[in-house]
């Protein structure tokens, strides 16, 4: 198994047309992913990568029966997309989108908690089941099919802790960017949880950053609801206090988001941190050992 | 974005909240005209720079002449004023605010922001006006109030009674501050802050409720639709580098380091400077070049980089992802070539065709040190700054 995407999941791409979204359906579709279509208001019926495009999400999810959708378009159409998504039945919505006003954010997950719906991201690398299913923008061919689950903050060090298990044999079940901002879809509780029950997750990296206590949340559900082994690394430790860096989550604000902070809550979870990004690999066959012993 | 305090209650008046009555100067001279037509038995002159605690670094004087106020008003201007929240370096002060003194009888904390935890805008309020919150915070939490807003109602009438009642205030006050509430509810919307600060909000001696200072920032992602107030940016303000760096579309943040940095994505660039503090050196910058490490937007970036003089060796962290190594290691090499440069760069690539990538760079005939992963980057980067 695996969690959220497999090979059967049917995806659609909003921004179909577009520069990202044709570059990115087309790295997709090499990869396998069951790709069924896109949206881009007013080309319906076109044809695009030899898949129809749909005027609207309505259209698509119905003549499609996609369940997952993912957004490329521009900031300021993102908030109308995720909600557009989510109204026509999506079960699974990804936005690499970076850039959203986060009063946007607040009134998309004020809708979508009435729905049954997951988001990931936006400002993310999308989530990948190894030899079944991408979608998003990581590289596909740094991937092995395995046994390490991967939720990550931050998208290029997502690639670091999937190209280190690759090198350690060991492989990913799934790999989930919940991204960068402030106000997300799935943090890392939900994805733990999920890792958790999934058969084929038999050890878990969680990389993390400065900002926000989602870590620290997460320490707590560590301590209290996970049985499998967990590594992980916080980025930011060198960070000044009261500067955004990059990400519009990733800021020390009034002595709370600090990266020492993070790692304190997590070592005392029970996780191993690792404390540096080239370790990884280390620090989750650490954890495994670890739990065996 | 951060808004100078003039820019801040100019907003303020237009959403109906109370200021003191003042004028913003540039040039010293034309204080005559502010202190003529403002009469007040005394006035505040208040340096304009984007950071706390100017009152005790010698940017708020209160004056009591004219005269006084324009000497005041030419010293302050072109200073640099340090603080304890932009130290070491200071800002320019290239206006100052002058505003008429008020009968204060009682000082209140007031501020709204985005909660990332409960995904809605809070508003926060305090009768420990005048202190930092955090100070409040640490010494008083009991004295924190907080009121979360629902994004469909906004900010209700009953909630701007909670915390009226609770800052003790009485009469007329209860409608004055809910009047100012909802006002600063409808600005935070309407101008996509993320920040808003009032501290003090003070009640004067006959009652009255003003709000003497103010801090907003905005939304960096808002500003494609905010134009008005990204026109007021003020780049004096900020780091003359990320500013550059702003211009050109890149990500960079000055450090005090003397070991530059490139990196592909904001985590990967955050942890190749924990990584260089780890190793025993110390990161001059971030930047965060985003995933096209084309040879254009890699030349922008060094020569950001170069402008630091601290800076004695860069280091060069890609996570090639889709874009394959050697096209970046061919952009590296033509960067290298076109700022001249003259300190040793540490290459770290990784990705599809990362040995041919690796080989164009050592073959290159360049200063550039190719490393074996990202510990072997950090270590030659020290190494390189150390010799």
């Amino acid at each position: 198994m695996s969690i959220l995407v497999n090979k059967n999941t049917k995806v659609l791409c909003q921004g179909f047309t577009g520069k990202q979204g044709s570059f990115h359906s087309e790295q997709a579709l090499a990869y396998g992913t069951k790709m069924v279509g896109g949206v881009t208001p007013g080309k319906g019926g076109l044809m695009h990568l030899g898949l129809p495009v749909f005027n609207t999400m309505r259209d698509a999810v119905h003549e499609t029966g996609a369940t997952a959708s993912v957004i490329y378009v521009p900031p300021a159409f993102a908030a109308d997309s995720i909600l557009e998504a989510c109204e026509a039945g999506i079960e699974l919505i990804i936005c690499i989108t970076e850039g959203i006003p986060v009063l946007d954010m607040l009134n998309v997950k004020h809708v979508l908690n009435s729905y049954n719906v997951k988001l990931i991201g936006p400002n993310c690398p999308g989530v990948i089941t190894p030899d079944e299913c991408k979608i998003g923008i990581m590289p596909g061919s740094i991937h092995l099919r395995g046994k390490v689950g991967i939720v990550s903050r931050s998208g290029t060090l997502t690639y670091e802790a999937v190209h280190q298990t690759t090198a350690l044999k060991l492989g990913q079940s799934t790999c989930v960017g919940i991204g960068g901002d402030p106000i997300k879809g799935l943090n890392f509780i939900e994805c733990l949880e999920m890792f958790e029950a999934d058969d084929e997750t038999e050890a878990i990296i969680m990389v993390g950053e400065i900002g926000g206590s989602d870590e620290e949340e997460a320490a707590e559900f560590i301590k209290s609801n996970l049985s499998k082994p967990i590594a992980a690394y916080i980025a930011g430790q060198t960070a000044p206090a009261g500067k955004r860096m990059g990400h519009a989550g990733a800021i020390i604000s009034g002595g709370s988001g600090k990266a020492e902070d993070k790692i304190r809550a997590l070592e005392r979870a029970g996780a191993v941190v690792a404390s540096s990004p080239a370790g990884l690999g280390e620090a989750v066959l650490a954890a495994i050992t670890l739990k065996k012993s | 974005m951060n808004l100078h305090e003039y820019q801040a209650k100019t907003l303020l008046q237009k959403y109906g909240i109370p200021v003191p009555r003042g004028q913003v100067v540039a040039v010293a001279k034309e204080t005559v005209a502010v202190t003529t037509e403002i009469t007040s038995a005394a006035w505040v002159v208040k340096a304009q720079v984007h950071a706390g605690g100017r009152g005790k670094a010698g940017g708020v004087k209160i004056v009591h002449s004219a005269k006084e106020a324009q000497v005041v008003t030419s010293e302050l201007l072109g200073k640099t004023l340090i603080t304890y929240q932009n130290a070491p370096d200071g800002q320019p002060v290239n206006q100052v605010l002058i505003e008429e003194t008020l009968p204060i009888a009682r000082e209140l904390y007031l501020s709204m922001l985005v909660d990332r935890t409960l995904e809605r805008v809070v508003v926060v309020a305090s009768s420990a006006g005048g202190m930092d919150i955090e100070e409040i915070a640490k010494s008083s939490p009991e004295k924190i109030l907080q009121e979360i807003c629902d994004p469909l109602t906004g900010l209700m009438d009953y909630q701007a009674r909670n915390l009226g009642f609770k800052l003790e205030l009485a009469g007329d006050q209860i409608g004055a501050f809910s009047k100012i509430l909802k006002g600063l509810y409808k600005l935070f919307k309407d101008n996509d802050l993320a920040l808003l600060e009032i501290n003090p909000l003070v009640v004067t001696v006959d009652g009255k409720l003003y709000a003497l200072d103010c801090k907003m920032s905005v939304d960096d992602n808002a500003l494609y639709r905010q134009k008005a107030l990204a026109e007021q940016r003020d780049w004096s303000q900020e780091d003359s580098k990320e500013a550059v760096a702003h211009h050109a579309g890149l990500n960079y943040i000055a450090l005090n380091g003397n070991i530059g940095c490139m990196v592909n994505g904001a985590g990967l660039a955050m942890a190749t400077m924990d990584l260089i503090k780890l190793h025993g050196g110390a990161p001059a910058n971030f930047l965060d070049v985003g995933g096209g490490a084309t040879a254009e937007t890699v030349t922008k970036a060094f020569k950001i980089i170069l402008a630091d003089s601290n800076v004695k060796a860069i280091l060069v962290n890609i996570f090639g992802g889709i874009m394959r190594c050697d096209i970046i290691a061919e952009g590296i090499i033509a960067a290298v070539k076109e700022v001249g440069m003259q300190i040793p760069v540490i290459v770290r690539l990784e990705g599809t065709n990362v040995e041919l990538g690796k080989n164009m760079l050592q073959t290159s005939g360049l200063n550039i040190i190719s490393a074996d992963g990202l510990t072997d980057a950090a270590l030659q980067a020290v190494r390189a700054v150390a010799a």
